[in-house]
């Protein structure tokens, strides 16, 4: 069923009866080509991508919760391309590209909202570094712009400009950045994928995988064991553990990131505001809310929880340049699971098992990577060939010395 | 005052604030400690062996990153400045064992 405005307007004329669930409820099959495990948003752009660019059939999509109920949900759904080096940059602009023409792809209104973000400068030092990544966007086809401080005054006239341990000297924009409705992302992928084919398997755990003679055969789950071709690890959050049971220790640590929600005020925020030195961004939702958040807890975890401390490092943050939100309360915080990689950079790789394969490593920039990413280990799978962009995601650049560290603090998971 | 120190603690617990029962100085908040990372970075590699390159890119950037019990480093920068060796259970942020990382490393045969 195509969704468009016509077929509001008739579902409105006679009851609403023509609605149908938007991806079908199936039981697995025994065997596939490709076996795809974790149904979050990369997992499904994954088989979309798999399916649209090669042609794919036989697909499974095995999700051991629901659709959408992992890191999907759980992040502050922002879009951008703002990075500085050749590994990575090319890879979250083409990730942009796609967010752009993403709509009308999946024919689902995923509210994509390119209302700009700006990462707010406080010194000399801070402005020359991000001049030189605003030209090293713009030369792989991004757009920058250096702000001044007047300008973003204009534009923003509730910040606190003169702070002062970090008053407000400038900002990198980049106008086409913005948010999107995260739930409508992995949704929409779900049901594009559902209609190509792809089976969607909701409440299936892999418990362990099939592996002979250095080939894995398939995956063991709790619906029972299923045979595969190829089998693609894509739960960032939870790699280490799944990847264990095919006896493989990674370069990733988990961490928990913190997550907030105000309660809904009047249309205040007019784009995404980073202030990376207070640890602290926030953004407004369409329903008010303001979103926001901070730096991770800084200790390993899976307890998709955080602690205070971080609560109120952030509020702190958003106090010193958002004074106005004195008053403001707190709605929800919710924490989520990175996988956070030694170099803060992702990987989309071959592993030492033949056809088992390995995307993950997001740190907390897997959200806006979503359309990418599954093009991306797409191609890795349909082809046996990293794709272009994500040549320098590989397991073995940790060994060979040619990490991507775009904050250069080393193999320190928790600082990234 | 036993009563109040039972209210607290049942907050602590249900909350999961994460108080570290330091070896020296008894609990402490775990915001006064740095953590660095998994304890089994005290067992540095021997740069002279045969296989030094491959342990020491196991053991600059491969981890266990297990799901439950931790053993884990954490510094205490803004106290006194002594490694730990905390047990952690990752799931629950229960810490259930504390020990100075120099007394792990001396019953692993370390002089220092």
């Amino acid at each position: 069923m195509r969704y468009s405005g016509l077929r509001v307007i008739k579902e409105a004329l006679t009851g609403h009866k023509g609605w149908k669930p938007a991806w079908r409820e199936v039981a697995p099959k025994r065997a596939y080509d490709y076996v795809i495990i974790g149904g979050g948003g990369h997992g499904l752009a994954t088989a979309y991508y798999l399916a649209r660019n090669y042609g794919a059939k036989n697909i499974a999509v095995l999700e051991k919760g629901w659709v959408g109920g992992g890191n999907v949900g759980r992040n502050t759904t922002i879009i951008r391309s703002n990075y500085l080096l050749d590994g990575n940059e090319p890879f979250y602009e083409h990730s942009l590209k796609l967010w752009e023409g993403l709509e009308q792809d999946l024919n689902y209104n995923a509210m994509i909202s390119q209302r700009g973000i700006l990462n707010l400068v406080h010194s000399d030092a801070q402005r020359d570094a991000f001049t030189r990544r605003g030209n090293a966007m713009i030369l792989n086809g991004a757009d920058a712009d250096l702000m001044t401080t007047e300008a973003i005054q204009t534009r923003y006239p509730f910040l606190n400009v003169n702070n002062a341990r970090f008053p407000i000297k400038g900002g990198l924009a980049q106008h086409r950045g913005g948010t999107v409705r995260h739930d409508a992302v992995a949704w929409g992928y779900a049901r594009a994928a559902d209609s190509l084919g792809v089976d969607i398997i909701q409440n299936c755990e892999v418990t362990g995988f099939r592996i002979e003679a250095g080939k894995c055969l398939g995956v063991e789950t709790n619906q029972g064991y299923i045979r595969a071709n190829k089998v693609a690890s894509c739960v960032a959050g939870s790699s280490s553990r799944l990847m264990s049971k095919a006896d493989m220790r990674l370069p990733i640590e988990s961490h928990v990131l913190q997550a907030f929600v105000s309660e809904g005020l009047k249309p205040i925020l007019p784009g995404v505001i980073t202030f990376g030195a207070g640890h602290f961004y926030c953004s407004q939702s369409d329903k008010g809310g303001l979103v926001f958040g901070g730096d991770l807890d800084g200790y390993n975890s899976y307890a998709q929880r955080g602690n205070l401390p971080v609560v109120e490092d952030v509020c702190e943050g958003a106090m010193a340049i958002f004074p106005m939100l004195g008053r403001v309360r707190l709605l929800r915080m919710w924490g989520g699971i990175m996988d956070m990689s030694m170099d803060g950079s992702p990987i989309i790789d071959r592993t030492h098992v033949e056809s088992l394969y390995f995307n993950g490593g997001w740190c907390y920039g897997g959200f806006k990577a979503t359309p990418a990413s599954g093009w991306c280990y797409a191609h890795l799978l349909a082809t046996d060939t990293p794709h272009e962009y994500a040549k320098e995601y590989r397991f073995d650049r940790f060994e060979k010395g040619r990490m991507i560290d775009e904050k250069g603090v080393g193999n320190n998971p928790q600082l990234h | 005052m036993k009563k109040v120190w039972v209210i607290i603690h049942s907050y602590i617990k249900r909350n999961r604030i994460m108080i570290i029962n330091h070896p020296i100085l008894g609990p402490r908040d775990s915001a006064e400690f740095t953590y660095i990372g998994d304890a089994a970075l005290i067992d540095r590699p021997d740069w002279q062996a045969e296989d030094a390159l491959a342990q020491f890119v196991d053991y600059g950037y491969l981890r266990d990153n297990p799901a439950g019990k931790h053993k884990e480093l954490w510094f205490h920068e803004q106290g006194d400045r002594s490694f730990l060796v905390v047990t952690r259970d990752t799931t629950t942020h229960e810490i259930s064992g504390v020990e100075l990382a120099r007394d792990v490393a001396r019953k692993r045969g370390r002089r220092k």
